[in-house]
């Protein structure tokens, strides 16, 4: 684990010598987080986001123990319970919305970080494993942060949740029965909101041990970076701290203020106005809409119009876990063995469109169901499937990669100096 | 292998949707979406300014507390207002003591006759909740031709645009353009419903409910135009529907202010820190 240059924990007192020989901690978090970790030293901010999803998870974890404290999932006092936290209860209103908001800026984080993996190529080997639990992270933030819509049981928490489990319903023969013993009833009602409440509570604690497991994941080759280059000695790392906690700080900052601006000043802003309404199986809003963070999947889910051998909707329920479930496969999907998009003329167009694409079925997906928005759902959607199971694969075998720096430093050295990496590339390293 | 079943699994559904494409495409051709009255002549909200609009928005409290007079004296005959106590009113400038005659000029207050236990009214505590106009929803539909009328304590966060669309709709009866009735017959206003643009389906339940300049008489002295009350009272349920937005406005400033000291050291820190290293 590591490299032969990582620093090795001192302690510094014999006390902490005392702890270090009977249960090495603080020589576990030296490692993991300290000056024992080694980390390329040409990292841009797009690798602050990492530290910015621990944090957002820590700050749901707090606000949601706290909240948990004055909720009462019933479906009778359900909604009064949440509006008492922001009426009654001390700070109530910075709790929940700090939750609420919480939940947007951990998947706005989230969304930058793979985003960020995706450029850099940081799914490929040997960090297939680290891209494989992100996923699964992934998967189960949507998990959480669908039921934790549900438990203020406002009219979208009630019809989102009626929408979700619907899908079940799409599995030919049992789907059914499955939807009917997922919810504990015909609709969503006490049973539903209880076992989801329970999940809620359970799933974030989940999450935090996939996130150990995807760091360890992460110390065993290291660090990717925007060159893509793999580390070839020292000079080319710096130690995570104080580099790196240093630079996170920073980000930590900036990162808390759009959050802060967000929680203070736009509160109800990504949330919506139907949610205010409580929960009336009896009257289904015009619109049904989930959070914004969904939007790109329930546009995937609202193109499929046609029976096609499957009935339409279990071709769009396939189609919306396919859109997930195909990054499993991605770091075989993508067998260039050039990682950095910088150096890859034709993959980096094609992720650009798929960046814009994406986009576009957020939009799609966050509007009425008008035939324009469908018709745009249905284009992206194919372009979305196509980008990643046929174009990209296709163009990791023909395309031919822009010369890559020797090393990292080399390539930092190139930056500052003025020579062009394309030069140095053929060119001894400078001396450093 | 992989690459071959994923590059099945993508023209499957690359396929699917470029069939489900042709369907939407030429359904819209041979069968084009009629166009509909609503969404002819539905209006946006007209623009509203509050004082508490914005990041450094704070509540008018003498608007705020004409607005709860326009409750009090109008909405208050079929609208409820649950979620909000009588104390809380305190915030919006009334006394301790003001708080408690207000509480006790209500003698409506549902509750238990404590030596007989039979079901009774008492006079109104500070701690208690606005009293509903109807004990329950059957009874409210019963007295409004079958329409229920909503609770207004979240009414201005439950609507887009909030405040704006209710001092609109407030606003904003009228009769029913000959324009509409000519282009869709079939969309004229039915008996016992109201037309007003700037509700959904453009007929509306509710009646008129602020029709005649002087229908409340504000103590302010301020001219109880019927734009005056719609305006009040949208004010008052921004205030019902976020009664903490002044100490969020306070908070966030401070917090913000915090945090970009905090950020502009911690800057420092990074380039202190990286001083000497070219990255």
């Amino acid at each position: 684990m590591s490299f032969p240059w990582a620093k090795q924990y001192q302690p510094q007192n014999s006390l902490m010598k005392w702890v270090d020989e009977r249960l090495p901690v603080p020589r576990l978090v030296y490692n993991a987080v300290g000056a024992g970790y080694p980390v390329p030293r040409n990292l841009n901010y797009f690798w602050n986001f990492g530290v910015l999803a621990g944090a957002a998870l820590g700050i749901q974890i707090i606000t949601g123990i706290v909240l948990a404290m004055h909720y009462a999932a019933n479906g009778a006092i359900a909604f009064d319970s949440v509006e008492h936290i922001m009426r009654d209860v001390n700070a109530g209103w910075l709790l929940r919305y700090a939750h609420a908001n919480g939940a947007s800026m951990f998947f706005i984080v989230v969304y930058l970080h793979i985003f960020r993996g995706l450029y850099y190529g940081s799914y490929k080997a040997p960090r297939e494993m680290v891209w494989l639990l992100g996923v699964v992270i992934f998967l189960l933030m949507m998990a959480t942060a669908f039921m934790g819509y549900v438990l203020p049981w406002g009219q979208m928490s009630f019809w989102g949740a009626q929408v979700i489990t619907g899908f079940f319903s799409a599995i030919p023969g049992v789907g059914e029965t499955i939807r009917v013993w997922l919810l504990g009833g015909y609709a969503p009602d006490d049973a539903a909101l209880n076992r989801f409440f329970s999940l809620h509570y359970l799933l974030p604690f989940v999450i935090a041990g996939v996130i150990i497991l995807h760091i360890w994941a992460l110390h065993i080759p290291g660090s990717n970076n925007p060159t893509g280059v793999e580390v070839k000695g020292e000079q080319d790392t710096v130690p995570f701290h104080p580099y790196y906690t240093a630079k996170d700080g920073f980000g930590l900052g900036i990162f808390l203020i759009v959050f802060a601006v967000l929680l203070f000043f736009y509160p109800n802003y990504l949330g919506h106005p139907d949610n205010y309404i409580p929960a009336n199986p009896l009257s289904t809003p015009a619109h049904i809409v989930p959070e914004w963070y969904f939007w790109p999947f329930y546009a995937i889910l609202r193109a499929f119009t046609v029976d096609f051998i499957l009935p339409a909707k279990l071709w769009g329920v396939l189609a919306m876990f396919g859109s997930i479930l195909l990054l499993f496969f991605l770091p075989w999907l993508d067998s260039s063995p050039v990682r950095s998009n910088n150096y890859r003329p034709k993959a980096r167009i094609a992720f650009w469109v798929l960046v814009a694409d994406v986009l576009i079925l957020g939009y799609c997906g966050g509007s009425a169901a008008d035939p324009v928005y469908v018709i745009l759902s249905q284009i992206c959607g194919a372009y979305y499937f196509a980008h990643f199971l046929i174009i990209l694969p296709m163009i990791s075998r023909s395309e031919r990669p822009t010369p890559l720096p020797n090393s990292i430093t080399e390539a930092v050295l190139a930056k500052h100096g003025g020579t062009s990496p394309a030069h140095t590339a053929l060119t001894p390293a400078a001396s450093s | 292998m992989v690459r071959f079943i994923a590059l099945l699994v993508g023209l499957a559904f690359a396929g699917v949707l470029a069939l489900a494409l042709f369907g939407t495409v030429s359904g819209l051709i041979t069968d084009p979406p009629a166009a509909t009255a609503e969404h002819e002549f539905h209006k946006h909200p007209k623009e509203l300014a509050l004082a508490s609009d914005g990041p450094f928005g704070k509540f008018d409290n003498r608007q705020v507390q004409r607005g709860l007079q326009v409750y009090k004296e109008v909405c208050a005959a079929c609208h409820s207002l649950r979620l909000v106590a009588f104390r809380d009113l305190k915030e919006i400038g009334y006394s301790d003591a003001q708080v408690k005659a207000f509480a006790a000029s209500y003698d409506n207050i549902p509750s238990i006759n404590p030596d007989t236990g039979e079901v009774a009214t008492r006079k109104g505590l500070a701690s208690d909740r606005f009293p509903s106009p109807f004990p329950n929803d059957i009874a409210a539909r019963a007295a409004n031709n079958n329409a229920l009328p909503p609770d207004l304590s979240l009414m201005t966060k439950a609507r887009h645009d909030g405040a704006a669309y209710l001092y609109s709709l407030l606003t904003g009866y009228q009769n029913q353009p000959a324009e509409l009735i000519k282009h869709f017959p079939d969309s004229k206003t039915p008996a016992g419903l109201h037309y007003n643009p700037y509700f959904a389906n453009l007929n509306i339940a509710m009646p008129p409910p602020l029709t005649t300049e002087g229908q409340v008489t504000y103590l302010d002295g301020t001219k109880p135009t019927v734009d005056q009350m719609a305006k009040d009272v949208s004010a008052f349920l921004v205030w019902t529907a976020e009664p903490k937005l002044q100490a969020r406005h306070g908070a966030g400033f401070a917090t913000v202010l915090f945090l970009l000291i905090f950020s502009f050291l911690a800057y420092g820190a990074y380039r202190n820190v990286w001083r000497n290293m070219k990255h």
